[in-house]
């Protein structure tokens, strides 16, 4: 039968006792034909597509950075200049995924629970991070926040500047993330089963207390992964911070303008050391929202 | 039976029902939501259609129809049409081979495609420079002294023929961000759908082609549109990757958005807001789209479930 286990098997892992070595001789020497033709044909070209795209090229970042050796790594890498871009890019990263992680919640819960007026239309609103161009959204936040802009004309009469601040990319990094959150809690808020909160009322709990003590917990691997997907696309992003962030140096350069302005100047040497710190904290995020995706997928099953 | 019995219990309790949240606070959420959504999505949204006619009309068309202009629509467009429809084919091959075999390294697999979404559009640029810049493998090749083939280093060097800092460096770093998504939206589709009606189609004897046109495409065709949107709108609006190996120049390698940076860097701020009101017009087909095909493929979905 068809297997309904949502995104289970993609996140399967193999059994630990599998054979690879005679499933590989089986899967490329087998002559046992199956009903459906192609399947040579569609994973060679898979493969061939994907190593010509991604992996040939990306495997050229790692050949360039073998050229220094590795005290010219460690010293670009760990320059104070580096250093104080890691601090920023890590610092508001993780706030404006928190801020997200707190109001995408109250928005998933809004838009899954309640019935109101132009609901449909706010829900479709939600991916228009996804859907912008962020260069569109860049100018347009720096346009909103500058000193003479409709929000920053009163911000600024408060004493808060957001353009050219820190203040500014958190603004930025937080339009952009808001929707990885909302998108990963919806789905899992709407499977949820009403007879834990029935039975929880029922035993007297109050409705903060079923929050709390029965929902939340089981929305806590989707919520996590949410505030991970936010972070790990908040650490790369370019476009939609350089206009708002003014780029000062030591400031507000966050750690991918850092490269391109090392770029510009056609210090590649340094620019694939920088690059190399991102690509290997990218990749350690995504072995964490893998991880976590299992996790959320194996607590699924079990309800 | 006793699902029907529950239920009757149910409404006939409703008025004190313990798992609803008291009036002022579904109130108070939904007062937050608005404000928040209000704050961070429509006002910058509304904002860019208001600036962008800031100096009147006649200003917003002579943006537009501004030689540069439609140079870097032109090249947008281009792009959009080599990257989308390569990473189509690529999308519904990998989702065949992923979601009708079972092999050994899927998982694996599934990961590395997923790759490109989790890479800052910088360094994606980056890589494409380090290959084929004047300072990478290419560079390297162009000036080797005994290259292999070397006719067709001669050829090269001949035709002068450029990657980075040209048109086909835009192409290929536009395929490499939009790389996984047509292939992840139809991954889990083909998964859940299985592989009873095709296999169905091939015993009543129809041929492998027969079987894709006829039962498989119009079985994944909602999320194939949803994946293409989504894969268009990234294409067409990509600004980090395409500004590493663009070179900017005006009238050549100038996408859209690398249009909108020089309008926006030169001061003239209507100018590239009016630009920019072309992308946010297309993010909001993109949205109406996408908000359809997500409908058309649910109902899909759940046909089959039944």
């Amino acid at each position: 039968m068809v297997d309904f286990g949502h995104s289970s098997d993609v996140n399967r892992l193999p059994r630990p006792d599998y054979d690879w070595v005679n499933g590989f001789k089986r899967m490329i020497f087998s002559r046992q034909r199956s009903v459906l033709p192609g399947f040579k044909l569609t994973l060679g070209f898979t493969l061939f597509y994907l190593c010509l795209i991604v992996l040939i090229p990306l495997s050229s970042i790692f050949t360039k950075t073998s050229t220094l050796t590795w005290a010219e790594f460690h010293q670009v890498a760990t320059s104070p200049v580096a250093m104080a871009s890691y601090r920023l890019t890590f610092g508001t990263s993780f706030c404006a995924a928190m801020v997200n992680a707190v109001f995408g919640l109250i928005v998933a819960w809004v838009l899954v629970r309640y019935q109101f007026f132009g609901k449909r239309l706010i829900d479709a609103l939600v991916d228009l991070p996804f859907a912008l161009p962020t260069a569109v959204a860049g100018i347009t936040l720096a346009r909103l926040y500058s000193d003479n802009g409709w929000l920053g004309q009163g911000l600024t009469k408060l004493g808060i500047t957001v353009a050219n601040t820190q203040l500014g990319i958190f603004v930025a990094l937080t339009f952009i993330g808001l929707p990885f959150i909302v998108r990963t809690i919806q789905p899992v808020l709407e499977d949820l089963d009403s007879e834990l909160e029935e039975a929880a009322a029922s035993l007297g709990a109050n409705r903060w207390q079923i929050f709390w003590r029965i929902i939340f917990p089981m929305l806590m691997p989707a919520l996590l992964t949410g505030i991970a997907l936010a972070f790990a696309r908040a650490l790369g992003e370019y476009g939609s911070v350089i206009f708002i962030a003014g780029n000062i140096p030591m400031k507000t350069v966050i750690t991918p303008v850092l490269i391109m302005g090392e770029l510009d100047t056609f210090s590649y040497a340094k620019a694939t050391a920088l690059a190399v710190v991102l690509l290997v904290i990218s990749f350690f995020l995504l072995l964490i929202i893998n991880l976590l995706q299992w996790w959320s997928s194996r607590n699924h099953t079990h309800l | 039976m006793s699902s029907t019995t529950s239920q009757t219990i149910s409404t006939a309790t409703r008025p004190r029902r313990a798992t609803v949240e008291p009036p002022w606070v579904r109130a108070l959420l939904i007062g937050i939501t608005l404000l928040f959504l209000g704050l961070f999505l429509v006002l910058p949204l509304l904002s860019v259609f208001i600036q962008a006619i800031g100096k009147g009309l006649e200003y917003y068309g002579r943006s537009v129809i501004d030689p540069a202009a439609l140079s870097a629509i032109k090249l947008t467009l281009l792009t959009a049409g080599i990257a989308v429809p390569l990473n189509c084919v690529f999308g519904v091959a990998a989702a065949w081979a992923i979601a009708k075999f079972q092999f050994p390294g899927r998982t694996v697999l599934i990961t590395l495609i997923d790759l490109p979404f989790s890479i800052s559009p910088v360094v994606a640029g980056l890589i494409f420079v380090l290959v084929f810049g004047t300072q990478g493998w290419l560079g390297h090749y162009e000036n080797a002294d005994h290259p292999w083939f070397p006719w067709f280093r001669d050829w090269l060097n001949a035709h002068d023929f450029r990657i980075i800092y040209a048109v086909p460096g835009i192409v290929l770093a536009t395929i490499f961000v939009t790389f996984p998504f047509v292939a992840r939206e139809l991954i889990p589709l083909m998964q859940a759908q299985g592989r009873t009606e095709e296999e169905a189609a091939r015993v009543l004897g129809a041929s492998g082609w027969q079987t894709f046109w006829h039962v498989t495409i119009p079985n994944i065709k909602w999320g194939l549109l949803y994946g293409v949107i989504l894969c268009n709108a990234r294409a067409m609006g990509e600004f980090g990757a395409v500004s590493v190996v663009s070179g900017h120049i005006r009238g050549q390698t100038n996408t859209l958005p690398l249009h909108i940076e020089s309008l926006y860097d030169e001061y003239d701020f209507t100018g590239a807001f009016a630009v920019a009101s072309l992308l946010a017009f297309l993010a909001l087909i993109t949205l109406i789209l996408k908000t359809w095909a997500e409908r058309q493929r649910n109902a899909s979905l759940k046909s089959i479930d039944e």
